[in-house]
C-alpha cells in the first residue's frame, strides 16, 4: 500500500488554480522529485500535504488515513515533516532545543532523556553535534539548512517533504547534502523533494513528478521525464512549444 | 538546591519586612509586590509568546470590581474564587476569539478590550444598578494584603518556573520564535496559547481582587486605568520579559521611581513617565537580564 496518496488535489486562490486536480502516490521508503518551472504549484502542493494550506477539493491520505482537513500540528504528529523554501529555524533557541521540539511534540512525543537521545541522534546525522549548545541564530546559512533537516528528522517522520533544501549550497556542500538525503532514504524514510538542481535529482530520485501551471504533466522515471517533450516545453516556456 | 533555597530565604525575609517599616513603607511594599506579580503574570504569556497584551488592566480591574460587587454578599475566600473564575471565563472567551490575531492586531485588540470592559461596566452600573461607585468594606489589614500579594507573586514565579521546564513552556518559547515551525513540529498553537493566556489572566484578576480593599472606593475609571497595563509591560520589558526573574527585576525599581516621580513632580509626572518608556526601549530593548547575560558571555569569551 502507498504511504502518501494525493487524490485529485485542488487549490484555488480566487480565480487562480495553483494546484489543479493533481493525483499521485508515494510508497513507503520511496524517494521522488517534484519538478516544474517557477509558479507551477510545487510549493503549494507541499503546503497542502503538510496542512499549511487547506485543500479546495480532493483528498490526501497518509498510510490509508485521511490527513487533509487536519491541522498542521496533527499532520506533523501523523508522521509528516517538512523543511521550508526559505529556511526557518528557531533563532533564540540552542541547536539542541531546536531539534528537541519535534522530538517532544512529534509523532512519538518523547520527554526528558528519550527526547534528548532523539535530538542528539538527529544533530549527529546532520553533522551538528559539536555545536549543540550554540544559539541557532549564530549559524551560517548552510548550517541553518542542516539544522532544519535535523529538526525534521527528530520528528521521526514517515514522510519528509523537502522544499528546495539543496538550493544555495556550494558544490562541496551539495555533495554532502546529496549523501545525507540518500542516507535518510536508505533508512526507510519516504521523501518527496522539490528541487531545481537536476544533477541532484538524477543522483537521488529514480522517479519524478512534474507539474506545470498547477497540473501534473509527467509522473515517470527521471531520465524519461527529463527528455519528455512536454516537460522540456514546460521548462522552456509556452513559446518553445509552438 | 541553592536555586530553591535562595528564593525561599528571600521570601521569608520579605514576609517579616512589614514589622520593620512604617505605614508608608508598607504601602510601598504592597505596590511593589503588586507590580512584581502583574509583570510576572503578564510575562507568563506575553514574554514567551511575544504576543504583547495591553489587556492587563481588563483583568486587574475585573478582579477589583468583583470584590466591590461581592464583598458584602460572600465570605472573602469565595469572593476571590469568583474573581478568579470571572477572569478565567473572560480570558477563555477573549482567547478563543483573538489568539489567531497576530502582531499589532493583537496589541490593539487587547487595548480595546480593557476599554470595552470599562465601558460595559459603566453602562451596566448607570443603567441597571444605578450606582456608579462602590465601597469596599473588608476586614483586611494592609499587612494582610501585603502577605496575600507576596504569596500570589511567589506562586506566579514558581508557576512560571514549573511551566518553563515542561512541555507548555517549550511550546510557548517555540511559538514566540516562529509559529509556523511550531505548528509543523506538532505543537497545538491554540491550546498552548490559550492555556498560558488563561493562567496569566487568572493571576492578573486575583492581583486586582487582593489589592482592591486599598482603593476603598471603586469605580470603573479608577480600577480600569490603562496606565496599569502600560506600566506592567514596560516593567517586564526592562527586566527581561522572557526570563524568570526579569519582570520582578524590572518592576521594583520602576515602581519606586514612579512613586518618587509622582510625589515630587505631580504635574510633569506623565511626561517623565513617557521619557522613561522611550529610554528603556532605546537603551535596553531586550531587558536588563538578557543584556547582562550577553555581557558576561562576552567577558568569558574575551
Amino acid at each position: 500500500m502507498s504511504l502518501l496518496e494525493i487524490i485529485g488535489a485542488e487549490k484555488r486562490f480566487g480565480g487562480l488554480r495553483a494546484v489543479d486536480g493533481v493525483s499521485f502516490s508515494l510508497g513507503r521508503g520511496e524517494i521522488a522529485g517534484l519538478l516544474g518551472p517557477n509558479g507551477s504549484g510545487k510549493t503549494t502542493l507541499i503546503n497542502l500535504v503538510s496542512g499549511a494550506l487547506p485543500l479546495s477539493a480532493g483528498e490526501i491520505r497518509l498510510g490509508g488515513r485521511r490527513i487533509s482537513g487536519l491541522g498542521r500540528d496533527r499532520i506533523a504528529r501523523a508522521g509528516v515533516a517538512r523543511t521550508f523554501q526559505l529556511v526557518r529555524i528557531l533563532p533564540s533557541l540552542s541547536l539542541r532545543e531546536n531539534v528537541m521540539v519535534p522530538a517532544v511534540f512529534g509523532r512519538k512525543a518523547h520527554w526528558g532523556r528519550a527526547a534528548e537521545r532523539v535530538a542528539d541522534a538527529a544533530l549527529e546525522l546532520a553533522g551538528l553535534s559539536a555545536r549543540a549548545a550554540l544559539r541557532a541564530s549564530e549559524l551560517t546559512y548552510i548550517d541553518q539548512k542542516r539544522l532544519e533537516l535535523a529538526r525534521a528528522l527528530a520528528a521521526e517522520p514517515e514522510l519528509l517533504l523537502l522544499d528546495e533544501w539543496l538550493a544555495g549550497l556550494n558544490p562541496t556542500e551539495l555533495a554532502e547534502g546529496v549523501a545525507l538525503i540518500r542516507r535518510l532514504q536508505g533508512e526507510g524514510l519516504a521523501i518527496l523533494m522539490v528541487e531545481h538542481i537536476l544533477d541532484a535529482v538524477r543522483a537521488l530520485c529514480p522517479r519524478v513528478v512534474v507539474m506545470n501551471s498547477g497540473r501534473l504533466i509527467a509522473d515517470e522515471a527521471t531520465e524519461a521525464a527529463l527528455s519528455d517533450p512536454k516537460v522540456i516545453a514546460a521548462y522552456l516556456g509556452e513559446e518553445a512549444d509552438a | 538546591m541553592i536555586r530553591l533555597l535562595l528564593p525561599l530565604a528571600a521570601l521569608v525575609l520579605l514576609a517579616v519586612l512589614p514589622a520593620l517599616v512604617s505605614e508608608y513603607g508598607l504601602g510601598l511594599l504592597i505596590g511593589a509586590a503588586t507590580y512584581v506579580t502583574l509583570a510576572s503574570a503578564w510575562a507568563l504569556f506575553s514574554g514567551q509568546t511575544h504576543y504583547v497584551s495591553l489587556a492587563t488592566v481588563a483583568f486587574y480591574g475585573t478582579g477589583a470590581y468583583a470584590v466591590a460587587v461581592l464583598n458584602e454578599a460572600l465570605p472573602y475566600p469565595a469572593v476571590l474564587l469568583c474573581a478568579a473564575l470571572a477572569g478565567a471565563a473572560m480570558a477563555l472567551a477573549v482567547g478563543l476569539s483573538t489568539l489567531r490575531l497576530s502582531g499589532v492586531y493583537f496589541v490593539i485588540f487587547s487595548f480595546g478590550l480593557a476599554e470595552l470592559v470599562r465601558q460595559l461596566i459603566t453602562w451596566y452600573e448607570v443603567n441597571v444598578t444605578g450606582t456608579l461607585g462602590r465601597y469596599i468594606f473588608l476586614d483586611v489589614t494592609a499587612r494582610g494584603i501585603y502577605w496575600q500579594m507576596l504569596a500570589l507573586g511567589a506562586a506566579t514565579i514558581a508557576l512560571s518556573a514549573w511551566i518553563g521546564r515542561g512541555r507548555l513552556g517549550m511550546a510557548l518559547r517555540v511559538i514566540g520564535d516562529d509559529e509556523e515551525v511550531a505548528a509543523h513540529s506538532g505543537i497545538n498553537l491554540a491550546r498552548s496559547k490559550l492555556a498560558a493566556f488563561v493562567l496569566s489572566a487568572v493571576i492578573l484578576t486575583l492581583a486586582g481582587a487582593i489589592t482592591s480593599p486599598r482603593y476603598v472606593y471603586v469605580e470603573p475609571s479608577i480600577v480600569f486605568n490603562p496606565t496599569v497595563s502600560f506600566l506592567t509591560v514596560i516593567m517586564a520589558l526592562l527586566g527581561g520579559a522572557n526570563r524568570l526573574w526579569g519582570p520582578a527585576l524590572g518592576a521594583v525599581p520602576l515602581f519606586l521611581a514612579f512613586e518618587w516621580l509622582s510625589a515630587h513632580f505631580p504635574d510633569t509626572y506623565p511626561v517623565l513617565l513617557g521619557l522613561l518608556f522611550i529610554g528603556v526601549v532605546f537603551l535596553v530593548p531586550q531587558g536588563i537580564l538578557p543584556a547582562a547575560e550577553k555581557l558576561l558571555r562576552r567577558r568569558a569569551e574575551a
